[in-house]
């Protein structure tokens, strides 16, 4: 369930590398926690994240939460299509869900992120 | 007297089922050095009929109830029709909790989409929150909320803004990242626009203005609105006197960007000062930064509309040290004794009471400015309130005026030191020509 | 059942519902000139008092209240409000009080004031109270205003308020609108505050500890001397959250436990109505050392006269027009004479017998995360249920077909999937037991027909209504449909 490709933090967000882009995103245990989505806090183009910089929030009914920046880099684009349709976060949080997409500053952040694998067992770890 | 509804046998019951002996030990955990060893030092209980010949006999120390008064100064008296009390004192608008269970709260839910509703269709707002606890507090909100919008440190606040607003303001912002400057007054009673556009640097987020403000003069907030956008702020209009939304044009179709103020002329008796009824509205762009509660229309499983809080996101108990607003018990009876009010008095009433209230107040007014040595203060345009200078002390005058049971002007000297000698006058709907004649003359007297 | 329409809907052109006196002043004709005068307000209102009438008492019955049933909610003391309070607080002599009226004409408004100030610094053990402030939300803000002018006067300003996680949203936010960050101390095993974890976090740099005592568990704060020791010795101070004073009134005063500021929420404690969201009061009573900080006016008696003092050089100022909900404080004061020293004493006795009946009551059906002893709450969790799918919120709208309210369900944090149950001392054994009954059958609902509760309510106005669609597009006022 969790894609092969990508990367996790222990916050539940995910990133997928492509090149000197990423796409980032919050991952389907992390939709399912929030409830349903209706709000989604989107940074400005241009902005400069470090690594877990807050890049903004995601708002359901009942809660809030932060997201933070898997990776350092610079906000080439976000998902604007979540201002009108916020509910694709909880739809396909791995796919159309996606918030934002960095220019990658350095490639070498993930490595201090999880696999799939890892995240599912880090996972497994928080039921108990 | 006592309201337990407990019977000696349902508290043995009770006891024997938790398995103690007396309600004593339940509060075993508490250490033996914190307990209170003795009878709390109050007075001893009084059953209803001594109760209320206690607080009849302190009510009547109050001999202000039998005075003719002309004072307004951020609390008006207007007529209240019958059916508010009536309504409002009903037990399901009374003792319900907050609306956090929808389904069986929609009475009072309903209530605040109308309020709601009223408040934006007479400030020109496209929304509006379920109400703050007075326009003194809502004016430090709105400052607070103008921050949050644009980021910049400095508001810039009308010296003729209530002198309660601008301390309230004070308080809350002291401890903030935002600094507040005063904008004084010109001859007329209007704002020295001059001197507002040469503070009005790139540092200030929002200039508030009072419209009436305090001296009672009507401001124009088409013109300072242009000013202030011109410099990248916000316009923020108070509202002290809301009777005057019944004929004064909606700051927001002037330019306010938030509209905040006291609603206690809709509806809710002086009282001391409170409870009163602070409301705010702002444009829709603004939405996530409103403080307080809002209601807002869904429907529910079966298809029926209904009515919820909503955009909880924003507020304590869910944003906790990062909320808009710490605000939690708002005062929604007193939204329910307003939203009463401007229902029953509607488009027609609303309108006929302002066009009373300036039409009293100029009567008023020029009637005391031909008593010899007083003349009308300020040039500008007044709603229900001006100020009058006096060729002598007025707390002189309003010594005799109190002999006579007559509440005169509020001496401004205590909060302007520069309006030594002037009083403000309120004169409402409620206030008769000969109650206004009477004034007069007891003030011809008091001055000869 | 009718559905009660929204005014607007009623309301046509031409109808009225209140009629003015003939203006009695000659009219000047030129009096709106240079002034911005408004055209009609589109779409205001205009019905006549019959659909007025029928309008609100339509509406007041689709509202449930105290006076119908029982409200289970913790930490919010939905205690029964006395009728002979309204009496009081409706009387003329008050309610025609202007607030700027001299105040030798207003004397029994004054010793209104001061003597529940007196009496409140009775109840709770503290020097002098203000009534100022409107909540309380408002009375913690106050609170947390005072320690910051009395530690900047001391040259010794800090940056952190320390909260334990188990505390209620205001607390928080109110620091931090008093411009403080907030730094959370951890729960301990029993649901009280951990010892270690505080005076690790108990630095020179922490102003306070706002506590609620006994905390949102209901469980006592057994260490709250201890726990003032810790941050007196850091030269620090400690707040108390007043909201759960019900289960102390006449049994320990919090000032005599060390604390040093605290606020009491009138809606609560003393039984004025909660209005379906306020008016409210907060009054904030402090120890000696925070009284010159105070919001102005002081309500002060000189020999046999009341008067204001607004002389005081380091008040933090206003916080609010005028001298607070004084209606309310009339209401609370009535309470108090009403009551006597016996009577409040019984407020405590009797809410936390109520409460411990119910836990001991219901302990086998519901799972019960702390295993202290509680006084006037509990807090259980669905967790039980949770291994049918049935989560704290079904439990909650099933309880309404049932026809009592939800207990409080956002928080303590803490608890999962919290049900926090405070019945106050005004039930009777007869609604205790409906209360124990409905639980009892829904937790069996929950393993024999979870799907009567994800569906609940069924008996209600409205059904369960779609909070999501509600954010999602905000429809926060009325407006005529727009025909195309």
């Amino acid at each position: 369930m969790y894609p092969q490709n990508f990367f996790y933090t222990k916050d539940h967000e995910w990133v997928q590398v492509k090149g000197d882009q990423a796409l980032v995103g919050i991952t389907e245990f992390a939709q399912k926690q929030l409830g349903d989505v209706v709000y989604v806090e989107l940074p400005a183009v241009g902005t400069q994240l470090d690594m877990h910089q807050t890049i903004g929030s995601i708002e359901s009914v009942k809660a809030v939460s932060e997201v933070f920046s898997p990776i350092s880099g610079e906000v080439a684009d976000v998902n604007s299509e979540l201002n009108n349709s916020p509910e694709l976060v909880n739809q396909d949080p791995h796919g159309k869900g996606w918030i934002l997409r960095l220019k990658v500053k350095n490639k070498a952040d993930v490595n201090s992120l999880m696999k799939a694998t890892e995240y599912e067992k880090f996972l497994e770890g928080l039921e108990h | 007297m006592s309201y337990i509804s407990l019977s000696n046998q349902d508290k043995k019951e009770m006891l024997d089922r938790i398995g103690v002996s007396s309600p004593e030990e339940l509060f075993c955990c508490f250490p033996e050095d914190i307990r209170l060893k003795r009878g709390l030092h109050l007075p001893a209980a009084m059953p209803e009929p001594e109760l209320l010949r206690h607080f009849e006999a302190l009510a009547a120390k109050n001999v202000y109830a039998k005075c003719l008064s002309f004072l307004g100064a951020g609390s008006y008296v207007h007529f209240i029709p019958t059916v508010v009390d009536y309504l409002s004192s009903r037990g399901e608008f009374v003792t319900p909790y907050t609306p956090y269970q929808p389904e069986v709260s929609q009475g009072t839910l309903q209530v605040i989409f109308e309020y709601q509703t009223l408040i934006c269709q007479l400030t020109g707002m496209d929304i509006a929150n379920a109400s703050l606890y007075d326009g003194a507090s809502a004016a430090a909100e709105a400052v607070l909320m103008a921050h949050r919008l644009n980021g910049k440190s400095k508001v810039l606040v009308a010296r003729a803004l209530h002198p309660q607003y601008r301390e309230t303001i004070g308080t809350y912002t002291k401890n903030l990242a935002v600094t507040v400057e005063e904008a004084g007054f010109g001859e007329n009673g209007e704002i020295d626009l001059k001197a507002l556009a040469e503070k009005l640097d790139k540092d200030v987020s929002a200039v508030m203005i009072q419209s009436p403000n305090f001296f009672g003069v009507v401001e124009n907030l088409k013109k300072i609105g242009e000013l202030v956008h011109s410099r990248q702020a916000l316009l923020i209009v108070a509202v002290a006197e809301a009777a005057s939304l019944g004929i004064l044009e909606a700051p927001g179709r002037l330019g306010a960007d938030i509209v905040c103020g006291e609603a206690q002329s809709f509806g809710l008796a002086p009282s001391f000062g409170g409870p009163y009824l602070g409301f705010m509205g702002c444009m829709k762009d603004f939405i996530r930064q409103l403080p307080g509660r809002i209601a807002g229309q869904t429907k529910d499983v079966d298809g029926n509309r209904g009515f919820v809080l909503t955009l909880s996101t924003r507020e304590q108990h869910i944003r906790r040290e990062k909320a808009t607003s710490n605000i939690c018990t708002n005062q929604a009876l007193c939204a329910l004794r307003a939203t009463i009010f401007l229902e029953t008095l509607g488009q027609l009433g609303l309108k006929e009471m302002a066009m009373q209230n300036i039409q009293k107040a100029n009567y008023a007014a020029d009637r005391l400015a031909r008593v010899k040595g007083i003349k009308k203060k300020f040039a500008g345009k007044f709603f229900n309130e001006f100020v009058l200078e006096f060729p002598k002390d007025l707390q002189k005058v309003n010594e005799d005026l109190k002999q006579k049971e007559v509440v005169g002007g509020l001496a401004l000297g205590a909060f302007y030191p520069e309006l030594k000698n002037c009083g403000l006058f309120c004169v409402t709907e409620v206030h008769q020509k000969e109650e206004i004649d009477r004034l007069a003359s007891l003030v011809e007297e008091a001055l000869r | 059942m009718i559905r009660e329409p929204l005014i607007f809907e009623v309301s046509d052109k031409g109808k009225r519902a209140f009629a003015f006196p003939k203006l009695d002043v000659p009219a000047k004709n030129d009096i709106f000139q240079g002034l911005p005068v408004r055209e009609d307000i589109p779409d205001f209102p205009q019905v006549s008092e019959v659909e007025v009438v029928r309008h609100f008492t339509r509406l007041s019955q689709a509202n449930y209240c105290v006076d119908i049933g029982f409200y289970p909610l913790g930490s919010c003391t939905m205690k029964y409000n006395p009728k002979v309070n309204e009496r009081a607080a409706s009387l003329a002599g008050f309610v025609s009080s202007h607030p700027f009226a001299p105040p030798d004409l207003v004397q029994g408004n004054l010793e209104v004031l001061k003597r529940i100030a007196d009496y409140l610094c009775e109840i709770a053990g503290m020097d002098a109270f203000t009534l100022q402030p409107s909540a309380g939300a408002q009375g913690e803000l106050t609170g947390m205003m005072l320690i910051r002018a009395c530690l900047e006067e001391r040259g010794d300003a800090r940056k952190i308020v320390l909260i334990p996680d188990s505390a209620h949203g205001t607390n928080p936010s109110s620091a931090h609108l008093c411009g403080y960050r907030v730094q959370e101390v951890k729960s301990n095993q029993a649901g009280t505050v951990d010892l270690e974890d505080l005076a690790r976090n108990m630095t020179g740099d922490v102003a306070a500890l706002m506590l609620t005592n006994p905390n949102t568990l209901g469980v006592f704060e057994w260490d709250i001397k201890k726990i003032a020791e810790i941050v007196h010795a850091k030269g620090g101070f400690l707040y108390m959250d007043g909201a759960n004073m019900n289960a102390l009134t006449g049994i320990c005063r919090p000032g005599d436990a060390g604390v040093d500021v605290i606020h009491i929420n009138l809606h609560k404690t003393f039984s004025t109505p909660h209005g379906g969201g306020g008016p409210g009061a907060g009054p904030v009573g402090v120890k000696k050392v925070l009284e010159p900080y105070l919001p102005i006016p002081i309500i002060e008696k000189r020999g046999e006269q009341y008067a204001l003092n607004f002389v005081r050089p380091k008040t933090i100022g206003r916080v609010r027009s005028f001298y607070g909900n004084f209606l309310v404080a009339v209401r609370a004061l009535a309470y108090m004479l009403t009551l006597g020293p016996e009577g409040i004493k019984e407020i405590a006795e009797i809410a936390v017998l109520n409460s411990n009946y119910i836990r001991k009551s219901l302990q086998k059906d519901y799972h019960l995360k702390y295993d202290s002893p509680t006084l006037h709450e509990c807090v259980f969790s669905d967790k039980i249920q949770k291994e049918n799918g049935i989560l704290n919120i079904d439990i909650a709208k099933r309880l309404i077909d049932y026809g009592v309210h939800p207990p409080t369900m956002s928080f303590p944090l803490i608890v999962h999937g919290a049900l926090m149950i405070e019945p106050t001392e005004t039930e009777s054994k007869r609604d205790l037991d409906i209360f124990i009954d409905a639980m009892k059958k829904i937790a069996q609902e929950a393993k024999q027909n979870p799907e009567i509760l994800k569906s609940a309510p069924h008996q209600s106005y409205v059904r369960r209504l779609d909070e999501t669609a509600a954010a999602r597009n905000p429809v926060l006022k009325w407006e005529r449909e727009k025909k195309l």
